[in-house]
């Protein structure tokens, strides 16, 4: 069997978007004759060469692609095991990943006759993002943000402003993630005649977890030929953070059909077991559905969605995207998580011997690396920094005070 | 099989009356409330009760619902309290009684359990907003198993070929949505119903029903003459809101719901 035949095997949807018994399109009745015509528009543009040379080029000159893929020497030493090669996302334009998916879902939308563009954000990636591509082709701007990771990045919200988007402040449920992707529905739900919703994840009704891999489908594929040319060999395993899993499932994608390498997500394991203490769906969650999909959600025992907590607000959400939790199922993946703690600390490892700042996200994928790197000698890692941390420096700040000391 | 649901709307056929169908929250403003407010709602001349169960990310509706929800759940409300609801205004009417919800708390108390639970409580029907009718064989199934009516939505953004399948999936009645949105009070009823009655009258002999922004008793009386009934919840649900720790609760909805049903009815009926 190819290498593409055994990719489609295990992860390409059905024609009603079902990764195995996931994803789907669970949706009010007014959204999903939108959902149809989306589809159709993806599926059109797929297959027009003139959208992928524009959307090339843009990935090119305007967000920095390809990204390096950088053999982390000095810290590959200090750990004592495995090689680490890490997929340098954290140099795109805007500090993170997510700009693939923003620059491919905007020339989508202009090509829908679309000119006002939601999106949600957690971290603020997403949202600066979908701000910066708004500015490079004139589009109105709204953002939904909930209010805790407002504060928590703060930064960010400036950006976004600056760039020319509306910030939309959103202070129900726990104020984070879930409850912006809830308004900007609603948004969507008003406004869908005029409007694009630019998703952000894996995350939502059919079509958007295939065409938010599809969009950042790019770094598996730009960092499997580069380790083939650097190394000879493809790598043992690929770790990345998984949120909503946008930036996990982009680098999983060129490698689900080489059954000799390992994929490996890491969902926030936060500050406790309990629910309502962390981020990790599969650990302690069990199948539901909540905006548009089915997958493995943080429920309680009444199908009530739950609070989650991550000290980075890219992954505090309660839903994994169903293509994870098909690669999941079928064992083509693992998941673990690594705590807040364990984060903080591997960013700051990364920090002192590589002379990089991951994101906090980022930095949950890498902290697993490091610790399995010393039970490996002989093996390849490629970890996915899948974005920096300068809009970091506040809660990294706040949580290590002991490198304030120097005043 | 007839539901309370089928014969209430050819009761009211036979007086040349819409249904009012009345949504509230169950457990807004507490679980001990509700049985007390349905039977207002029934003194008042509401034909069809909703039970909202609430749902902690309610995409489909407005700030008005959204805080109904979030104060039936600080209340305690699950899905087993709501039909224990069911249970007590049972012993003591009976008006047609819906399950209006998401999927995800259903999902979770298992199709089968609910059907047969809700069923032997009292209730009639059911409608989960965010269930499309591709992803509801295996709900309609268990619903149909033990006769319980499946309404879905239709909206003005609806395909025929989505509409014929809405038409073929819901019994009792169709809930068309009169506007793209969330529910909510509006001034004004969408002109966008009169396309999508036009469609589904072609395609269903099921009753109609138009829900989403309809608060007051002209909005219904400029539906009755192409509809079989209004489905009323954010205007009630806001006076709940005002009035729920008050004595006047009962009485200040009735008031509104009261005055709501006569747009429901002939004009030559009401006038008499």
């Amino acid at each position: 069997m190819s290498t593409a035949a055994a990719a489609s095997k295990v992860s390409e949807p059905d024609s009603t978007g079902h990764f195995g018994p996931y994803g789907g399109r669970f949706v009010p009745e007014v959204l999903m004759a939108p959902l149809e015509e989306l589809e159709i528009a993806y599926r059109e543009a797929s297959a027009d060469p003139a959208f992928h040379a524009e959307l090339d080029g843009l990935l090119r000159n305007f967000a920095g692609r390809e990204t390096p893929l950088y053999y982390a020497r000095r810290l590959s030493e200090t750990l004592g095991g495995a090689k680490i090669y890490l997929k340098r996302e954290d140099l795109l334009h805007t500090g993170a990943h997510k700009i693939n998916n923003a620059l491919g879902q905007a020339l989508l939308a202009r090509r829908m006759g679309k000119h006002r563009i939601i999106a949600e954000t957690g971290a603020g990636q997403h949202g600066v993002a979908t701000a910066t591509v708004c500015a490079l082709f004139g589009f109105d701007c709204t953002i939904y943000m909930g209010a805790e990771d407002m504060r928590r990045q703060q930064l960010n919200v400036f950006r976004m402003r600056m760039l020319g988007a509306k910030v939309v402040g959103v202070s129900s449920g726990s104020a984070t993630l879930k409850d912006a992707i809830t308004e900007a529905m609603r948004d969507w739900v008003t406004n869908v005649e005029t409007t694009h919703y630019l998703l952000g994840s894996a995350l939502g009704a059919h079509p958007y977890p295939l065409m938010v891999r599809d969009f950042h489908s790019c770094m598996g594929k730009e960092a499997r030929e580069q380790i083939l040319r650097a190394e000879g060999r493809l790598p043992d395993a690929v770790y990345a953070c998984v949120g909503g899993g946008s930036n996990a499932i982009g680098i999983f994608h060129a490698f689900v059909g080489d059954p000799g390498v390992r994929l490996i997500g890491v969902e926030a394991g936060g500050r406790g077991k309990e629910l309502g203490e962390h981020a990790a769906r599969f650990a302690g969650g069990a199948p539901g559905v909540l905006h548009g999909a089915y997958s493995y959600l943080l429920q309680n025992e009444d199908g009530q969605v739950s609070l989650t907590h991550s000290i980075s607000a890219g992954l505090d959400y309660a839903l994994i995207g169903p293509e994870h939790a098909w690669l999941h199922d079928q064992g083509r993946a693992s998941y673990l998580n690594c705590t807040d703690e364990d984060a903080l600390a591997a960013a700051v490892k990364l920090s002192r011997t590589e002379g990089i700042i991951p994101a906090l996200e980022s930095a949950h994928g890498i902290a697993e690396a490091f610790r399995q790197a010393p039970s490996h000698p002989g093996e390849i890692f490629l970890v996915n920094l899948s974005g920096r941390g300068d809009k970091d420096i506040g809660i990294y700040r706040e949580n290590l005070p002991e490198l304030d000391e120097s005043a | 099989m007839s539901t309370r649901i089928a014969r209430k709307f050819a009761e009211l056929k036979e007086r040349d009356e819409r249904a009012l169908v009345a949504y509230i929250t169950a457990g807004d403003p507490t679980p001990a409330r509700t049985p007390g407010l349905v039977l207002a709602l029934e003194r008042a001349g509401a034909d069809i009760i909703e039970l909202g169960v609430p749902f902690s990310d309610p995409t489909a509706d407005g700030p008005v619902i959204q805080r109904a929800a979030e104060r039936a759940l600080k209340a305690g409300t699950t899905v087993a309290g709501v039909l224990e609801m069911a249970r007590r205004i049972r012993q003591k009417s009976q008006i047609p009684l819906m399950l209006f919800t998401y999927l995800n708390p259903v999902l979770r108390y298992g199709f089968e359990r609910l059907s047969i639970e809700a069923k032997e409580a009292g209730i009639d029907g059911c409608l989960l907003t965010d269930l499309s009718v591709e992803e509801a064989g295996a709900y309609v199934r268990q619903m149909r198993e033990v006769g319980l009516d499946t309404v879905f939505l239709a909206a003005p953004t609806s395909t025929p070929a989505r509409l014929d399948l809405v038409a073929k999936y819901s019994t009792g009645f169709v809930y068309l949505v009169s506007r793209t949105g969330v529910t909510g009070v509006q001034e004004q009823v969408s002109a966008s119903v009169a396309p999508m009655v036009e469609g589904l009258r072609a395609r269903t002999s099921s009753p109609l029903a138009v829900g989403f922004g309809i608060s007051r008793r002209e909005h219904v009386e400029a539906l009755r003459p192409s509809v079989d009934g209004v489905i009323v919840g954010s205007a009630i649900v806001k006076v709940i809101e005002t009035y729920g720790q008050s004595p006047e609760l009962e009485e200040r909805v009735e008031e509104l719901v009261r005055d709501l049903k006569q747009g429901t009815r002939a004009p030559e009926a009401v006038n008499r």
